[in-house]
């Protein structure tokens, strides 16, 4: 089960240059800034771009391989593709836009049920409605049951959120949350904002200026500290975790991860959820000997695994293991000097801030 | 008021413009569906050829399709060949010389239409299992109806008007190629101002009430 592409487009002034093996189920995030080739990339997987000479082979079948003369045009491929803008037909309903796709395909290929789709994406009310009626957050959640009831092999998402605003987005993303948990579809989601990759993605391809950074898991990946640099404030990690235990009287719920755990705001999510954690790496820092008397409710003894420069001179990350779980400080270079720290030392990890996600 | 040979004329007008604009809107639609569409280098020199009937003077045009379909001309050895006998001064020869002349006035509001509509809609389509020709009369013949509706008026309105190629071509055979144009310069030549006036105020009304309909239901286009 994986998705192999390859792909060499040649525009003026830039290369998109990609040879990337993805898994074949969950959810993989390309991203990267505007221009880095992503949205690129997702056409040329779908086939709406022709690029001589790609590769693409998607659990098992080709979809294209230009040395065997195999290309299958966009029709053809058992995807489905959710642009930036809803593109819903404007003279067909909601109904005559869901229907559009689900009855091009052969009644033995149906394999997600309509009302089911229907349901997940709350869009029972509007059937009847045209387009130009809903509002941009309903629009986008037809357009994704509408590609969703092609029962495709491959979901195809560019940047479907980035049209809306904040609160379109809180709309939606729970929706491609429930995705992500109920359905066993790969998904191929576009994005350049961190905090939906980090809400949704299983894995993670960053692509900056046409070249593949980095391609892996989403909780190593981020725990890299080569990709730092690119992340900027953003940069830091995701756990994935458990809540535990709630403390009603102070409003927080425990979460744990591998090799430890955090106390964080309770968002009124039951006890044995799973949610994500989201540390970044300057609400981390570093002390010798567990602090007392300190405001930080969440100080975890770990080990330092590496410390490496970050992209200003005044600025360094250090790496550091919670048991399991990896955790990216960004320190001043004076502080990590001061503390002289080295490989395999025994630290308190501080956590100011955890953003608890899904 | 009418004499016969102006119904004829008005008779043999409606059908020569109805004929013309039914045969455009078969022709029209897929040539100007590929100069919405290609990427390809003839797009330029086709888009200009078809478009040269609307700056060109229609006696230009007209003596070149003499030419072309006289008994010394290429279409003309053709039509001779097929059997058909020659085009010239019969009502065949009417309609292909209107097809031409009119060919812009179709071919225009058709490719604007199409090129409205974007490559996302059809993108979309095809994302969703849709062959080019299903996406085609699917998608894009239904968005772009009200471009059909102002090339069928602009084509039959410009059709009835035709003056210079119809007299080139056709010459002015009453009740055979004789048109309405051509029965008000009869009337006018032969002073006969009342006559004149009942088919040019018909014309003027007809025009006005064409232009009206292109107006108003362009002004109810959603946006």
């Amino acid at each position: 089960m994986s998705i192999a592409a390859r792909f060499r487009i040649a525009f003026p002034g830039f290369v998109l240059d990609a040879d990337l093996t993805l898994p074949g189920r969950g959810v993989t995030a390309l991203f990267g800034p505007s221009g880095s080739g992503k949205t690129t990339l997702l056409r040329a997987i779908a086939g709406l771009e022709r690029v001589a000479g790609g590769h693409l082979v998607v659990n098992g079948d080709t979809w294209q391989d230009d040395e065997r003369r195999i290309f299958l045009p966009t029709h053809q491929r058992p995807l489905g593709y959710v642009f930036q803008e809803a593109s819903l037909f404007p003279h067909l309903s909601v109904r005559g836009n869901l229907d559009y796709g689900r009855k091009r395909i052969a009644a033995a290929n149906r394999r997600i049920d309509g009302d089911r789709v229907i349901d997940l994406l709350g869009i029972g009310a509007l059937l009847d409605r045209l387009p130009a009626r809903l509002s941009g957050g309903e629009r986008q959640r037809v357009a994704i049951a509408r590609a969703l009831l092609t029962s495709p092999k491959l979901l195809l998402m560019d940047e479907p959120l980035a049209a809306l605003d904040y609160a379109r987005k809180q709309e939606i993303l729970p929706y491609l949350e429930r995705l992500h948990d109920e359905l066993e579809i790969p998904l191929l989601y576009v994005s350049h904002a961190h905090d939906e990759v980090a809400r949704l993605a299983d894995h993670l391809v960053m692509l900056e200026q046409g070249r593949v950074l980095a391609n892996g898991p989403l909780g190593a990946t981020l725990a890299r500290l080569d990709l730092p640099l690119y992340l900027g404030e953003d940069a830091g990690v995701v756990l994935d975790a458990v809540v535990v235990e709630r403390d009603a009287g102070w409003h927080l719920v425990r979460a744990e991860f591998p090799g430890g755990s955090v106390w964080v705001r309770d968002n009124g999510l039951p006890v044995g959820h799973r949610v994500r954690l989201r540390i970044l790496a300057r609400d981390v820092s570093v002390a010798r000997h567990k602090l007392e008397g300190s405001s930080i409710l969440n100080t975890l003894p770990a080990r330092v695994v590496d410390v490496a420069d970050d992209a200003h001179p005044a600025l360094a990350l250090v790496r550091l293991d919670i048991g399991a779980s990896p955790l990216i400080a960004r320190l001043t270079r004076r502080s990590a000097a001061a503390l002289e720290l080295r490989p395999g030392m025994e630290v308190w990890g501080q956590i100011k801030a955890v953003a608890l996600i899904g | 008021m009418l004499n016969a040979p102006d119904l004829a004329a008005i008779w043999l007008t409606l059908r020569l413009a109805g004929l013309t604009t039914a045969l455009l809107l078969v022709i029209g639609t897929p040539i100007a569906w590929w100069l919405a569409r290609t990427r390809h280098w003839a797009k330029g020199p086709i888009g200009a050829v078809v478009t040269l009937p609307l700056v060109l003077p229609p006696a230009v045009l007209g003596f070149y399709l003499l030419v072309l379909m006289g008994p010394d001309g290429p279409v003309g050895h053709l039509t001779q060949a097929l059997g058909l006998g020659l085009l010239p001064f019969t009502f065949p020869g009417l309609v292909v010389a209107s097809v031409i002349y009119s060919m812009p006035f179709v071919v225009q509001p058709l490719r604007q239409a199409f090129e409205a509509i974007g490559a996302r809609p059809l993108e979309a389509a095809a994302t969703l299992r849709a062959s080019p020709l299903d996406v085609f009369f699917t998608i894009a013949l239904p968005l772009a109806l009200p471009g059909f509706a102002s090339a069928a008026i602009l084509g039959f309105a410009h059709t009835v008007g035709e003056f210079g190629v119809v007299l080139m071509i056709g010459g002015n055979i009453p009740g055979k190629t004789q048109v309405l144009s051509m029965a008000i310069y009869n009337h006018v030549e032969a002073l006969e101002y009342g006559a004149a006036h009942w088919l040019a105020g018909g014309m003027l009304l007809f025009s006005f009430l064409a232009l009206l309909a292109l107006y108003t239901r362009g002004g109810k286009r959603p946006t």
